[in-house]
């Protein structure tokens, strides 16, 4: 295909790839440089990139005045939790469906897909009186029951392809070798899948750490406040402080962005595969 | 479990025989089922129940009340404000997302130098928290000292600063730049992989006839891509419905209410003034609506491949 390409289509593609390129990367660099730039300089009327002089003092601000750490602790507490529930659930129910004999399986597959598109506002606040009732506001256990069943179709999901990628000779193999059946999934089909896993985990985990509606709803101090929810408080009454929101988005996006961009190319397969599967 | 799994040899009753496949299918699945029941079914059939009553935290009532918060929602002005703007945003964030993550996509699937790196910059908008997005689009579009309004007054496009998010005229548009912003490159990875799945040969035979590149794409690649466009269409458009973050954070749904949409209403309802029987009842109307969006969608997209094969 390469050589019927003219030079003016070359241009064309390069020029388009540059503008995609700055489209997805810049705005995260300005806000990143926003965050070690003085608030003189932000408001001087004449913004750089370059942060000169250079800053930490939002950082500060973030984490002494604002106590950020204890935000990223509980979205660490709970978005770990989340993804290990959804990986445990998500592998058990893909495994039943995948390698036993359930019937009508692409009905529930199809149940459990259509789960995630309820609009969560519907949710939430019948799941509030819930929570009111047992007493499990300002818990991490509110968030985590709730973020299990939000990340769980699309784990279901995507374990689900990747199982039936696996040939089942070998479930035939070890089952004449008397396997049982939890034994077959926890002795061959998870160690196989172990790239899956890491990919679904991510997914699950990303998920719960950017969350925000239930944990607006559930949560209304920072004992047990996630970090979307502190960031979005972060307004002052009479002033924006921009720099200080810079530097706690960054503190939250920059581990996830290095995380993505290692596990990119297992992500957007896993995707793929979850979200449009004929 | 395991350990009985690994003594159970050869010639033994196997353990998957001593409890049939059914048993263990319906073991394994209720994990899910009560998770998913718990925390989806179960509040939508409580709020379909709840959006019947005259719920209240504050009176601390909770009777019966038939369709009187229908009714009420009918006449109801801030509703049909909110509901025009959220189809308003719907629809537009769905098709430009589409039609520039088309665009994207097809810049993608040629082969150039940095191609790795240009798809992996496109995950960084999806990655990020939504609220994060939010506030970065709020300090990029901010009325003193916003970069967009210092480019825009440099190149001469506008004559003086203007105040994106704090004028009604102007607050939807910046809202739904975010949205393209974040989604759109997601979007493009997705219409990439069904465009991949278009078989070469095809291509390069229509070449062979001395077909231009427009007319391979109009004739031969989107016609195959249709079905994938439509999933993804209808997945952001239900996605694009229920927007909630962006809003809240951004605008809170002002100025004016004139970026007020379905999610940041109920919300409001329920938890600013508390009333759930009518939260419930907007909650429920968003719901019908939506599964209107999706079952118009699927029989669209039904009719598409069969017409296709």
């Amino acid at each position: 295909m390469k050589d019927t390409r003219s030079p003016l289509q070359t241009i064309a593609i390069y020029l388009g790839a540059l503008l995609i390129l700055v489209w997805s990367g810049g705005p995260f660099i300005w806000q990143f440089s926003t965050s070690f730039q003085l608030d003189k300089a932000l408001t001087s009327g004449s913004p750089s990139l370059i942060p000169a002089p250079f800053t930490l003092e939002h950082y500060y601000n973030a984490f002494i005045e604002k106590e950020l750490h204890r935000y990223v602790w509980n979205s660490l507490v709970v978005s770990l939790a989340t993804t290990f529930l959804c990986l445990f659930v998500g592998s058990l129910a893909a495994f039943a469906l995948s390698r036993l004999n359930v019937k009508g399986r692409f009905g529930i597959l199809m149940v459990i897909l259509s789960v995630s598109m309820f609009p969560q506002i519907a949710l939430v606040g019948p799941l509030y009186l819930v929570a009111t009732n047992l007493g499990l506001l300002d818990t991490y256990t509110a968030l985590i029951i709730t973020y299990l069943a939000l990340g769980l179709p699309l784990v279901t999901w995507v374990l689900f392809g990747y199982f039936e990628t696996l040939p089942r000779e070998i479930d035939e193999a070890a089952r004449m070798d008397g396997v049982s059946i939890p034994g077959l999934l926890w002795h061959i089909i998870l160690p196989m899948s172990l790239p899956s896993l890491v990919t679904t985990g991510l997914l699950a985990f990303i998920t719960a750490w950017n969350e925000f509606l239930f944990a607006l709803a559930f949560t209304s101090n920072i004992d047990r406040q996630t970090i979307p929810v502190g960031i979005a408080n972060f307004t002052n009454q009479y002033y924006v402080p921009w720099g200080d929101i810079a530097a706690a988005s960054a503190v939250v996006t920059v581990p996830l962005i290095v995380l993505v961009l290692f596990f990119q190319r297992h992500i957007i397969e896993g995707l793929t595969q979850g979200g449009i599967k004929e | 479990m395991i350990a009985a799994a690994t003594v159970s040899g050869i010639g033994r009753p196997r353990l998957g025989k001593a409890l049939p496949g059914a048993i263990w299918a319906f073991l394994l699945l209720t994990p899910a089922f009560v998770s998913l029941a718990s925390v989806s079914f179960y509040p939508i059939v409580n709020g379909l129940y709840l959006s019947l009553t005259n719920t209240s935290l504050i009176t601390q009532e909770n009777e019966f009340s038939g369709f009187a918060n229908y009714v009420q929602l009918w006449g109801d002005a801030q509703f049909w404000n909110a509901w025009w703007h959220t189809m308003w945003f719907t629809a537009a964030s769905t098709i430009l997302e589409t039609v520039i993550g088309l665009g994207m996509a097809l810049i993608l699937c040629e082969a150039f130098k940095g191609r790795g790196l240009v798809r992996a910059a496109m995950l960084v908008p999806w990655a990020m928290p939504t609220v994060v997005t939010s506030k970065m689009f709020g300090w990029l579009f901010d009325g003193q000292n916003g970069i967009i309004n210092y480019i825009l007054l440099h190149a001469g496009l506008i004559d003086q600063n203007i105040n994106w998010y704090g004028s009604p005229d102007t607050a939807m548009t910046t809202i739904i730049i975010a949205d393209v912003w974040k989604t759109t490159p997601f979007m493009a990875l997705l219409l990439l992989t069904g465009l991949q799945t278009v078989p070469n040969s095809l291509i390069e035979a229509a070449r062979m006839d001395g077909a231009k590149g427009w007319i391979t794409f109009w004739h031969i690649r989107l016609p195959l891509l249709m079905p994938t466009l439509l999933i993804a269409g209808l997945f952001r458009a239900l996605d694009a419905f229920r927007v909630f973050d962006l809003v809240y954070v951004l605008t809170g749904g002002g100025p004016a209410d004139s970026t007020e949409t379905l999610s940041t209403l109920s919300y409001k309802v329920l938890f600013s003034t508390l009333q759930f029987g009518y939260g419930s009842a907007v909650s429920t109307a968003m719901f019908v609506t939506e599964g209107i969006i999706a079952i118009v969608f699927c029989l669209y997209l039904v009719r598409q491949i069969r017409r296709a094969q």
